[in-house]
Formats: structure tokens, sequence, C-alpha cells
């Protein structure tokens, strides 16, 4: 792996971002209503709600969690995207780019944009609403890690996915978090679910993260061999991810997608 | 040109650039191309030509790695297109009107983006060397999308020389462009062949310039190569009086040339 090519990727999305305010605001502009549109639906919560629970750790701090996954998913699909509308695949894998090298190009891109949003939304939760996230002690380092590694593998398989059935299909990326949302267990406990969704749920590492976060709120003892479990999962997801976009290249390369990817279809 | 450039250039020349054994491409039903074998020698420029939909592009996108072959075998100076995609390929571009470079980024950022991607050695001078050399110096903070179309051709031919490729491949390179600066185009491809002792593949239909740049054409007709030779003799070997005519006989009645 050359480290030129990586960085050949991530300094194409930057030009992009310095040469365009609306691929700059998007970055922080929507995450940034979220939290306050959250806090303050937290905020009213509290002052209505009969019992002694704190909504705005809760819920608030759920929503920043799942905000930061999102943003880390759509920072490796928006830097493919970029190939996409720009008409760009035959010359970028003409040139001795390996596939690695690409997919790791899309993820530097994507935690550079995330890390943006992310300090916009800490920011604003600290100092308008008090979210404190020293609550969550050091284990907020692994919650965002497993979060970031789940973004990371499903914004890999979204670019499988429109390389495999072409440019129209970007369409079916948007809707994927809120798609995951619910057997993710974001707003509530698991154990809420049906039975069948429950089986999935424990097949997604954020699904982890949200119950420990919801452990350390109630006080209780965060099961650590569950969080390691879900650390593991999510490089599992990222190995199978990455297995999908190689296949779906090779596919592309027989198929001759690649040379003719405005065509979408060949078959 | 360094004394170390010259010795290396002195030492490609007359060496096989591309070979391309038995290569054949199906789609379904349909023998794209069929039993292809040629060679680009270093220091030569072959023209493959042929009507449309006879195989070229299929061809040239093989070469460069964005098609696979169904059978058959790509050597780039000796290097396996199967084993060694990346390293044959740092000595590989192209230019092809059908892949302009991103719109949205500019003359200079393309060309830095492609470097890195091409690991050229001392970039940045390399870029200000073809910037002056394709008369690109007033456009180096211009967005692509915003040039004319023969200001495109010449940034994507500033890409394709970024890497002193031994190998070049070159589809359609002049179409967008007026004669003038076709000519121009020409002679700075010339020069830099010469140079760099590269082999070039260059498809065209106009058969002025298959003459004027060819050393040897191939004739493509339903993914096979009906013909080869030296484009200032072949037309008369094949009783017609230009290369043109020659292409027009290739792609109406093909059979008749066959064997």
């Amino acid at each position: 792996m050359r480290f030129n090519r990586l960085y050949a990727i991530v300094l194409r999305q930057a030009y992009l971002m310095r040469g365009s305010f609306a691929r700059v605001l998007p970055l922080f502009v929507w995450v940034a209503i979220d939290m306050v549109l959250w806090g303050f639906i937290t905020k009213y919560l509290n002052t209505v709600a009969a019992s002694s629970l704190n909504f705005v750790p809760v819920f608030l701090g759920a929503v920043l969690l799942w905000d930061f996954f999102i943003r880390v998913m759509q920072g490796v699909t928006m830097s493919f995207f970029e190939d996409v509308w720009s008409r760009n695949f035959l010359n970028i894998f003409a040139t001795p780019l390996s596939i690695s090298e690409y997919v790791g190009g899309l993820v530097l891109s994507s935690i550079a944009t995330s890390s943006i949003g992310l300090v916009v939304m800490l920011g604003l939760t600290m100092v308008v609403f008090d979210l404190s996230f020293f609550s969550y002690g050091l284990l907020l380092i692994p919650f965002l890690l497993v979060l970031f590694l789940f973004g990371i593998s499903l914004g890999i398989v979204a670019a499988g996915m429109v390389l495999r059935l072409g440019p129209a299909s970007e369409w079916f990326v948007w809707p994927i978090p809120a798609i995951i949302s619910p057997f993710a267990g974001v707003f509530y406990p698991i154990a809420t679910l049906p039975h069948w969704m429950q089986y999935f749920s424990h097949l997604l590492p954020p699904a982890y993260v949200f119950e420990a976060m919801r452990s350390i709120l109630a006080g209780q003892p965060v099961a650590v061999s569950l969080l390691l479990w879900s650390i593991g999962l999510a490089f599992l997801h990222i190995l199978i991810a990455y297995a999908f976009f190689a296949r779906m290249y090779r596919h592309a390369v027989r198929t001759g997608l690649i040379a003719r990817y405005s065509a979408e279809s060949l078959s | 040109m360094t004394f170390k450039e010259n010795i290396r250039s002195e030492e490609k020349s007359g060496s096989s650039a591309l070979g391309v054994s038995k290569l054949c491409k199906q789609y379904r039903n349909v023998m794209a191309v069929n039993d292809v074998s040629f060679e680009v020698r270093s220091n030569e420029i072959v023209g493959l030509l042929g009507p449309n939909g006879a195989g070229k592009t299929t061809t040239i996108s093989m070469i460069l790695g964005v098609l696979e072959p169904t059978s058959g075998s790509i050597r780039i100076e000796g290097l396996d297109m199967v084993a060694h995609r990346s390293r044959a390929l740092e000595r590989t571009n192209f230019a092809a009107v059908y892949a302009p470079l991103p719109g949205n980024l500019t003359v200079y950022q393309n060309l830095r983006v492609f470097g890195l991607l091409y690991d050229v050695k001392d970039l940045a001078a390399r870029i200000e060397r073809l910037l002056r050399q394709f008369d690109l110096v007033a456009f180096r903070n211009t967005k692509c999308g915003a040039l004319s179309s023969g200001e495109q051709t010449r940034v994507g031919l500033a890409k394709a020389m970024l890497n002193r490729p031994s190998l070049l491949l070159l589809d359609e390179p002049t179409a967008s462009l007026d004669p003038s600066s076709a000519r121009d185009i020409r002679a700075k491809i010339k020069a830099f062949v010469a140079e760099d002792s590269c082999g070039v593949l260059w498809t065209s239909h106009n058969m002025f310039e298959v003459g004027e740049v060819c050393d040897r054409v191939l004739f493509l007709s339903h993914g096979k190569i009906l013909l080869e030779g030296d484009p200032k003799r072949l037309p008369q070997e094949y009783g017609k009086e230009t290369l043109e005519e020659l292409f027009i006989a290739v792609a109406r009645e093909p059979l008749t040339l066959e064997g």
C-alpha cells in the first residue's frame, strides 16, 4: 500500500471541499440541527415526565452517537460518489491504485469529514445543553470506535452496491441508517423488541454500545465482555464489507461496467 | 534529458512495450475481441484502426486493466497484467475523448492528484513542465469543466504523460482539436515518444493523421485483426489508392480481405 495513493484520494476530497461551500455545510449543519432539536425535546421531557430519569443524556447522547455513525458512513459514500458524479472510474481505476488503497483513501476521507461533525456536536451539546460526556468515562472511546468501524463497513457496502447497480441506485444508500436504527436500539433497550428483531440486533455492533450507554446512565455495571465482542463484531463487519466491495469491483471489471459505468448495466 | 535518462532511453529502445497474446473478450454470445495478438515496441507508434464497434476500445480497456479478458494475456514491459497489475500500470497511461478528467477540479489539482496516484517523482517540477509543454499555464487554476474541448484534450494528454509512461494508449487523441492544434499535439506526442522511448497504441479515424504518425497499423474488424503493416505501403499492397480507401474496404467488406 503506497501512502501517496491514499493521500491522493484524501487530497482530491480536500480540494473539492475547499472549493465548495455546498460540500462543507452538510458536514455540520444537519448534525447541529439534530442536536438543537433533540436538546430542546429532552429538556421539555424532563419538565413534564413524572420519572426522575434525565432524558438529556439518554436521548441526546444517543442521537449524538447515532449521528456520528451516520457521518462516518456518509464520509465514505460521499467520497465514492464524487467519482460517480464526475464519471471518473475509468481514469482512476486505470491507474496503479489498488482496491485496498482506494478503500483506504475513502476511509481516511471519512475520518476527516466525520471528525468535523463530531466536534460540532460535542461542542453544542456540552455548551448549550450541559450534556457531559465525562459521565461515560473512558468507555466513550470504545463507543466511538465501534460506531466508527460500523459506519465504515456500511459505507463500503453502500459504495459496493452503487458500483454494482449503477448511479441511480444512490438513493438506496440514504435510508440505510433509518432502516437499521430500530434494530440497533438507539432509543430503547433491545429487550423492548420482539424476539425476531432481537436476533438481528445481536448482529449489530451499535446495539451493544447503546445498551452499555443506558447501563452507565442507570448506574449499572457495563458488561465489558459484550463491549469487546461488539468491537470484534465491528472488525468482522469491516472484513465482510471489504470482501463485498472487492467482489463488486471484480464483477464490474469482468462485465465492463467500470469502462462504461454511465450505462448502469451491461447485462 | 539527464545522462541517466538517456542511457535508460537507449536501453528501452526496441524492446517490447506491450505484448498482447490471443486476447479474447466475449459478452454472452458476442465476441467483441477474437484471438487478437500483437506487439508494440518501445519508440514505436502503432495505429489501431477499424470501424465503430470493431473492438478497439474493448482492446484498450483490457490493456488498461479495467476490463477482464475472457482469455489471453497482456504484458506491459514484460509484466503480466494479471499477476503484476499495479506495477504494469505504473508504466502505462492513456488519454481518451470519453474519459475527461473531473470537471470540478482545476487543471493543477487534477494533475497533482493523478501524479500522486502514479507516484510521480519530483511531481511539482513535472507538472510545471507539462503545463508549459501543453500551453496550459494560463489555465492552471481553471476548473477542467470550464475548459473548451480542445483545452480538455490537452489536459488529458498532460495527465497521460505525467508518469513518463513506457506504454501510452491514445484513443482518438485529436478528435476534438482544430487542424492546427491537432498538428501541434501530434508533434508533441512524437517528441515525447522519441525522448522517452515510449511505445504508443493510437486509435484514430483520421487516416491522414495515421499515415503521418504511425510506424505500423493494425486493422481491426469484428474483433479480429485483418491486416497489419506499414501505413505508407499497405494501401498499395491491397490495390487501394489511399489508407482511407483501404479503411472503407475493411469496414464494408472485411471478408474479401481476410486470409
